[in-house]
């Protein structure tokens, strides 16, 4: 079958296509390789390293790296690299723990405004608009002050400025989808408005829901780490990432090892996070 | 147009009221007795009675609020338990610190920003497109106190070139601007170059190009027009995410502005100069947003006629 192209743009086109196909593709790979690989260094943490990051030995401290000690040894003697390692659990549970905290208050609320309309979702949206207005820093640093400092504390800090923008997108999605036949067609059914919540709008909104949560999960850690550093987060001993710069912060030009290798591991993971999630919006975005 | 601005101011004082509630609600559930932190551990019970209904916290919870509410339209924020200064003056002489990094850092940030996402789209998916889109995204995902940090420890510790902390001379601008301006750096090259390709592909480039004109000025006439609106959405819309950069980056350089107030006050406890920084803030970005959503309303009928 032969086909003649009589316009020489559709080839460029085709090409183009297949090349965002592509790219999106390959952020995909490099995006989702990464965040596995963290995954699995923090699972298997205790394989790796035989150091245990508590363990402080006052005979070694401050020494650079070497083969016994890969990322040198911090102010206490303890390994940092075990420290950097042992950190990534920290910071992968303060992404789930915030995110899913953000998304189970904020998509329910963003769902129920977009079904019931009305003075509920001129409620709702007021409050979201009021912690929206807020920069998420500082906000968290309110809370924080009010709850008092700590890895808990900072968590639920996060999750606070984060469900805006799971309320507004829900919301959006809502608006979208409850015109659509099949939402009319379970309405006339007499099927419940709670199960077509549940199961016709939130099925069908959370391909996006979770393509936001990607993409916000670097700047959670971001956040949680400014907090840590700024000592309002995870508190030393814990090998946070954040909190790991508080202590090499004092040490500049001494041991830079301290603030050097943590800031690394952060940003190798944020990389992943926003690399992954640039390949899911790209692949999702009807547009393109 | 006048729809969508009467809508948008009707909208503002309900969120300025909430906030302030907001930041209200948040020092009053504190655990503990504010009357007896501003006294003092060592005051006498009196001088705690004495605070108490000097503070007002002897009144109602919405009198209370009022009063709040009446004092801060008036510019009255408080005392700061720390200092015993009003708040106002604190703040009053903290904020030009942060204004003038602000400016600083958005210059640098549109002057690397702009012409770098400009390269991207001209040179589609060549070396400096993806050099372009790697930095911007490297850039986005920064600590930016780790970039300070690593700065401080070459340029200041090692070399002794700069100013380790404070704001002494011009040079103590340099690293606090580039470590703030790395993530809006980052986001309006990005911006720049995305809407750089869509112009780029629009007919009147074509006809622009068929006609013979060289393709700098293309470039720079058709650029510069359309660099504007990843500008203000940055300066405009993202503010917020730079007053956050600057608690931190403030903290780390001991920068003599409100962000480190803000991270200092909270070390101290010290609920009046918390709650007052927060509320500047805040009204900060909210008047930010609303200049820039109006100016790119103003630009683009497509979202004021929407």
């Amino acid at each position: 079958m032969a086909s003649v192209i009589t316009n020489s743009d559709t080839g460029t086109r085709h090409r183009r296509r297949a090349l965002r196909g592509m790219l999106a593709h390959r952020s995909l790979i490099v995006g989702s390789g990464l965040i596995a690989l963290i995954v699995l260094l923090a699972v298997i943490a205790p394989l790796i390293t035989s150091y245990d990051p508590y363990q402080q030995d006052l005979m070694q401290t401050m020494l650079p790296p070497s083969f016994d000690h890969l990322f040198g040894t911090d102010d206490n003697g303890r390994d940092i690299f075990a420290r950097v390692i042992y950190g990534a659990r920290i910071s992968l549970v303060e992404v789930t723990l915030s995110v899913g905290l953000a998304m189970i208050v904020g998509v329910p609320l963003g769902i129920i405004s977009g079904m019931t309309g009305s003075y509920i979702d001129q409620a709702i949206m007021w409050c979201m608009d009021i912690l929206f207005a807020f920069p998420g820093i500082v906000l968290a640093i309110l809370i924080v002050s009010v709850l008092g400092s700590g890895l808990v504390n900072l968590l639920i800090a996060i999750a606070i400025f984060s469900v805006p923008v799971y309320a507004r997108l829900s919301r959006n999605l809502t608006l979208g989808l409850k015109d659509m036949e099949y939402v009319e067609a379970a309405t006339s059914l007499g099927i419940s408005k709670r199960r077509i919540m549940t199961h016709y709008i939130l099925l069908n909104a959370i391909g996006p829901i979770i393509v936001q949560s990607t993409l916000t999960a670097g700047t959670v850690i971001l956040s949680a780490a400014s907090l840590s550093f700024l000592g309002l987060g995870a508190q030393p001993p814990l090998p946070e990432w954040g909190a790991m710069m508080s202590d090499g912060r004092n040490y500049l030009g001494l041991n830079v090892y301290m603030s050097l290798f943590p800031g690394l591991a952060i940003m190798i993971t944020v990389l992943g996070f926003n690399i992954l999630g640039d390949g899911l919006r790209d692949l999702l975005d009807p547009r393109k | 147009m006048n729809v969508y601005i009467a809508r948008k101011l009707l909208a503002l004082p309900l969120i300025l009221i909430g906030v302030s509630m907001l930041v209200f609600i948040a020092i009053r559930i504190l655990p503990g007795d504010p009357a007896r932190m501003m006294a003092g551990p060592e005051a006498t019970q009196a001088a705690v009675d004495d605070m108490r209904v000097r503070l007002g916290l002897d009144r109602t919870v919405i009198e209370q609020y009022g009063q709040f509410a009446y004092g801060a339209l008036k510019g009255d924020l408080g005392i700061s338990i720390r200092s015993k200064l009003p708040v106002v003056a604190e703040i009053a002489q903290r904020l030009p610190y942060t204004i003038a990094l602000a400016i600083t850092s958005y210059l640098l940030a549109i002057l690397v920003g702009v012409p770098a996402g400009m390269a991207g789209a001209i040179f589609r998916h060549g070396w400096p497109d993806q050099l372009v889109m790697l930095l911007a995204i490297a850039g986005a995902s920064i600590a930016n106190f780790w970039l300070a940090l690593m700065a401080m420890n070459t340029f200041s510790v090692n070399l002794g070139w700069l100013p380790l902390l404070g704001a002494t001379s011009w040079k103590s601008y340099i690293l606090p601007s580039i470590t703030l301006a790395v993530l809006p750096m980052a986001v309006i090259a990005r911006m720049t170059r995305s809407s750089m390709i869509e112009v780029l592909s629009q007919d009147y480039i074509r006809t622009a190009r068929a006609k013979g004109l060289p393709a700098a000025s293309i470039y720079w006439s058709h650029a510069l027009r359309n660099a504007l609106i990843p500008i203000v959405t940055i300066v405009g819309l993202n503010f917020g995410s730079l007053i956050g950069g600057a608690v931190v980056t403030e903290s780390v350089f001991n920068w003599p502005g409100i962000g480190r107030l803000l991270v200092d006050s909270v070390r101290y406890r010290d609920y009046p100069v918390i709650q007052g920084v927060t509320l500047v803030a805040v009204i900060g970005v909210i008047v930010m947003n609303f200049l820039a959503e109006m100016l790119i309303a103003a630009m683009n009928p497509r979202i004021r006629l929407g």
